[in-house]
């Protein structure tokens, strides 16, 4: 039996009266690359903060790694969030560090590494996204939108996360850029044994490339949860639908 | 036309209770603010690096502006105060006078006032960009603490550096106020002197450093505040960082007042 790493229980979050997320129950796999698609103001976002603890569940629990979020408290929340990786929709590189400097905060921050030894864990992380050198020394608005999404992909990989988090990481990118993407998010989980990705998107053609399982979110329920195989010929009419947008 | 009345009068009382009540949500939200920075401010990891970045940016990158005001508000104050003085033959007093002047009100007024507006909006541009760019999320995502990150060393940065910067604009506006005195009004250099040292006071300047802390403090809270609360990309951003320069020139006017009224019957 699969391991879990992350699982909804009953989780209900409304905002004032606007339910956005209605009794949830819902397991991520571990090791596994699972997505969640859903159209706009489906809940997405939500339920990403949620698995993240930036936001309480209005009821129920949310388990990550084992452990329910609601009983961290929230400096053992701050720290609990090192297990995790976050690749941003636009990167979120810190645009008055370079690129060096973005892989590096992480690692200065949390870790007692030395600068040499921080220096090739840095190159490690590089040549694991596929960056050269020349890219390191640039900030990030003398990068392109695929480099970006590379230094950001090497900053969220430098704590060795156990989960890695991908907020709508094709959104508003070429076709090539978003085919390097996908192979970067394939290549990630397969060089990395265990490591859960978690990606949050709308962007069917992509997901079904390369998740192993796709989970539809519609109005704050989980309508359809299938491999990704079975996830194409899914016949619920929500699901068409969106596939054949 | 008694409808069109009631109209106005509704429409005006609406309006009022709205900024009274939006007004008193603010001041509640900027007080839980202020209360969070209390306490992370004395909580690990302490950020050396980054006040020393900040006192650097706050301090001596205003150095210029700083003295550049300072010397013209002491040549243009002695030549205001020495043609009125001299009406009623007390011009050699207008080296006290301006020396008092610019310790207990302009130094840290002006020098608060130029700070709002230079460094008050720096900290909403820098913080609400970062804001909408998804790079406080990152910082949160990582486990850091984006208010001790961002806000502390700014604040704590801003509170020390206007006492600072208020005594240098007191010694360069009396540098200023010395030459206009006398090599163009042509008081007497010695009568200037003992002057400043019969009516000045090392209490004169105490008021005026207690003021500067306090303003450096409201001006860095108010204008890390309006960086965290930026929403909607670029006009946020904008909206943001004229809140933080219109708010924080007056919370130094209005709290001039009250400081005033305050340390004049304590010191």
């Amino acid at each position: 039996m699969d391991e879990i790493a992350i699982s909804f229980k009953n989780v209900s979050k409304a905002f004032k009266d606007h339910v956005v997320i209605d009794n949830l129950n819902f397991e991520v796999k571990t090791g596994k690359i699972t997505t969640i698609l859903g159209f706009s103001g489906a809940g997405k976002s939500t339920l990403l903060k949620l698995v993240l603890g930036l936001i309480s569940p209005t009821s129920g629990v949310v388990q990550v790694l084992g452990r329910g979020l609601n009983s961290l408290s929230k400096v053992q929340l701050r720290e609990f969030r090192r297990n995790f990786g976050m690749l941003f929709q636009y990167a979120a590189l810190f645009d008055s560090l370079t690129a060096y400097e973005n892989v590096a905060f992480p690692l200065k921050e949390f870790t007692a590494l030395n600068k040499s030894q921080r220096d090739a864990k840095i190159q490690g992380l590089f040549e694991s996204v596929g960056l050269d050198s020349k890219a390191a020394q640039k900030y990030p608005s003398e990068l392109s939108g695929g480099m970006r999404k590379r230094v950001g992909l090497a900053r969220a990989l430098a704590l060795n996360p156990a989960i890695i988090l991908y907020d709508e990481p094709t959104t508003g990118l070429d076709p090539i850029t978003t085919k390097m993407v996908n192979e970067l998010i394939v290549s990630t989980a397969n060089k990395t044994k265990g490591l859960t990705s978690l990606i949050i998107s709308h962007d069917v053609r992509a997901t079904l490339e390369i998740s192993d399982y796709v989970a539809f979110l519609n109005r704050g329920k989980i309508v359809e949860y299938l491999s990704a195989d079975e996830f194409r010929n899914s016949n619920n009419p929500l699901v068409q639908e969106f596939v054949n947008l | 036309m008694e409808a069109a009345v009631k109209n106005i009068f509704y429409k005006f009382f609406f309006t009022l209770g709205e900024f009274i009540t939006d007004g008193v949500d603010g001041l509640g939200r900027i007080s839980i603010f202020t209360g969070r920075f209390f306490y992370w401010a004395i909580r690990p990891p302490f950020r050396f690096r980054l006040l020393f970045e900040q006192l650097y940016f706050i301090g001596n990158r205003s150095l210029f502006i700083i003295i550049l005001s300072g010397a013209f508000t002491g040549m243009v104050l002695a030549y205001q105060t020495y043609f009125g003085f001299k009406l009623i033959n007390v011009d050699t007093l207008v080296g006290p006078v301006v020396a008092i002047s610019l310790s207990k009100e302009l130094a840290p007024v002006l020098g608060g006032l130029i700070l709002a507006g230079r460094c008050g909006a720096a900290m909403a541009a820098q913080i609400g960009t970062m804001k909408v760019t998804e790079q406080i999320d990152a910082l949160e995502v990582m486990g850091i603490n984006s208010i001790q990150y961002l806000a502390i060393p700014r604040i704590i940065a801003t509170t020390f550096a206007l006492p600072m910067l208020s005594i240098i604009f007191l010694l360069v506006g009396g540098v200023g106020a010395f030459v206009i005195g006398t090599k163009t009004l042509l008081i007497d250099e010695a009568l200037f002197y003992s002057k400043l040292g019969e009516f000045m006071f090392l209490e004169d300047m105490y008021q005026g450093i207690i003021k500067a802390f306090f303003f450096g403090f409201v001006i860095s809270v108010i204008g890390t505040y309006f960086g965290f609360q930026v929403r909607q990309g670029a006009e946020g951003v904008g909206k943001g960082t004229n809140f933080a320069v219109v708010w924080g020139m007056i919370s130094v006017l209005v709290l001039d007042y009250f400081l005033t009224s305050f340390l004049i019957k304590v010191l």
